[in-house]
């Protein structure tokens, strides 16, 4: 059902934990749709200098965690932000369609992330350019 | 890592084939192959063998031979029993009564049904799975044609009350359909006496091939035909008979029902302390089904905080095969109805896990299980961001 890089970052994922004192924090899902995505920031300079993430969720989501926080690592704001869920999924070697909706949540993860930051420095959110929302993708969770 | 054993946890979903069923199975694929409607003698050897497999599974449920009839399994029956009950007796009336925790051979038909025009009630179940039969016999109506009640869940092991229920459906005249494909070989059967004019069955449940079941009509039954053709089963269900798969069912059965208490004992030894070992291990962990009423070798636990595909993929990675209600392997995003039924919380069913024992485990398979699964549970809550709230803030809230 899964590529072997969705099982390699399932069973090793990669940035398990929090960071302490994170300068953005992004909290996605809901736990009745059965799953939940928390992503840590450490921001200098306006590059990511470390991403960290704490999920429960099935094998998709927490390899899409593992995924979305490696992709983010060492980029620029601007850069991070551009990475899509498509992105996250391309690099996990694809996703079952009904399981796509998780690398959704890890894009929203991380841009939930850079906005909290953002908004603690007191500058405006960046607007979601393609807002794919739970409820607009048929295959996820109504809840 | 040295060789890995499979610990094969999963026997409410099928069984391995016994070697004694499988054995005489074999010389009706290859020596005596002929189709038991034609003329020559060795068509004569097949019908013979249908026969005598009819005799062994109308044993194992107290019928009368020529009241079996061979289908391709348990969802062809249960179409068959309420498709053909359904459509013979609309002009009786258009109500069918059901449970909210069927199994989906059940609980699809019956939605196809409503949009025939037919009715259909599902009667709510309790925290343990358990319909009330003062509520059966409320739900009944002067249209009602069909009470359809399985007699143990396939999730959650709860047994129902199936002779009560058989007896309010008979005082009604109204008939009674049980889904009985996770009973055969567990519970004894006995459908004379517990007022079942419908039963349904399916081997690979209990340790014969797969494709292959039966349904038990009582006679006198008004049923129509789902599969028309020959003149196969007396003219009730047409299809050249899957003679193996119909001996190694009356195999099958016959060793099943042979010693029922014996073998639950065997199986329910192994299965209590797994249930005892996984509750004083794993806390935030609660038991779903009835503590008593259940299967021999179910059991189906949730754990807070953590979802059931995860748990599954790292178990396999331990090479134990288990089952989950949750939402993520359903294919359908909705956790399982039965849990939901039994008022679970969402958030909770989604952490549900089924381990279901039998003939394939030891008492070392279990302890094996009591070693791996603490420590699975662990690793997800350690990155569940659920867990680390529950400290302080509650997490998901239980009751």
């Amino acid at each position: 059902m899964y590529s072997d890089k969705v099982m390699d970052h399932f069973k090793n994922p990669r940035n398990v934990g929090e960071i302490e004192n994170a300068d953005g924090i992004g909290e996605v899902g809901n736990p009745v749709c059965g799953d939940i995505m928390k992503i840590f920031l450490k921001i200098d300079n306006n590059v990511i200098t470390d991403a960290k993430f704490k999920t429960f969720g099935c094998g998709a989501a927490i390899a899409s965690s593992s995924m979305a926080t490696e992709l983010v690592k060492g980029k620029t704001l601007e850069e991070a932000w551009e990475v899509s869920n498509k992105a996250v999924a391309e690099a996990l070697e694809g996703l079952p369609p009904i399981k796509m909706h998780c690398s959704v949540l890890a894009e929203e993860g991380i841009h939930k992330a850079i906005n909290d930051y953002r908004v603690k420095k007191g500058l405006e959110p960046w607007i979601e350019k393609n807002p794919h929302s739970h409820e607009q993708d048929d295959m996820t969770c109504q809840h | 890592m040295g060789e890995q054993r499979t610990i094969y946890m999963d026997h409410s979903a099928t069984t391995f084939v016994k070697p004694e069923v499988l054995e005489v199975m074999i010389p009706w694929f290859t020596k005596h192959f002929g189709n038991p409607s034609s003329i020559y003698s060795i068509a004569h050897e097949s019908k013979k063998a249908i026969d005598a497999a009819r005799v062994q599974t109308a044993k194992g449920l107290g019928a009368d031979p020529d009241e079996i009839y061979y289908t391709s399994g348990g969802s062809e029956s249960d179409n068959w029993a309420i498709k053909g009950v359904a459509l013979a007796n609309r002009k009786r009336g258009n109500h069918i009564i059901t449970t909210q925790i069927e199994h989906h051979a059940v609980l699809h038909t019956c939605q196809f049904l409503e949009k025939e025009g037919f009715e259909i009630t599902y009667l709510p179940v309790d925290r343990y799975g358990l319909v009330n039969p003062a509520d059966l016999e409320k739900a009944i109506t002067d249209k009602t044609i069909l009470i359809s009640i399985m007699y143990a869940n396939n999730e959650i092991g709860t047994i129902e009350p199936i002779t009560e229920l058989g007896a309010i459906a008979r005082k009604h005249k109204v008939y009674f359909h049980t889904d009985a494909v996770q009973a055969i070989g567990n519970i004894p059967i006995d459908v004379k006496s517990q007022n079942i004019d419908l039963l349904s069955l399916s081997a690979h449940k209990f340790y014969g091939p797969k494709g292959v079941g039966a349904l038990y009509i009582r006679k006198g039954v008004r049923i129509e035909n789902l599969i028309h053709g020959g003149g196969q089963e007396r003219r009730r269900r047409a299809g050249t008979e899957n003679i193996a798969g119909i001996v190694g069912l009356g195999q099958a059965i016959e060793m099943a029902t042979m010693d029922i208490p014996g073998h639950n004992a065997k199986i329910q030894l192994m299965r209590d302390r797994l249930i005892k070992g996984v509750l004083e291990k794993i806390p935030n962990a609660r038991l779903n089904g009835h503590p008593e009423k259940r299967l021999p070798g179910n059991f189906n636990v949730s754990f807070e905080f953590i979802e059931g595909e995860s748990m599954l993929l790292w178990l396999d990675d331990e090479g134990i095969c288990a089952s989950t209600g949750s939402a993520c392997t359903s294919g359908s995003l909705e956790p399982s109805h039965v849990l939901l039924a039994t008022g679970l919380p969402v958030e909770i069913s989604h952490g549900s896990l089924r381990l279901s024992l039998g003939d394939a485990n030891t008492i070392e398979d279990v302890d094996f299980v009591l070693d791996v699964l603490p420590k699975v549970v662990k690793k997800l809550r350690d990155m569940s961001p659920l867990y680390q709230k529950s400290g302080k803030e509650g997490g998901c809230n239980v009751q």
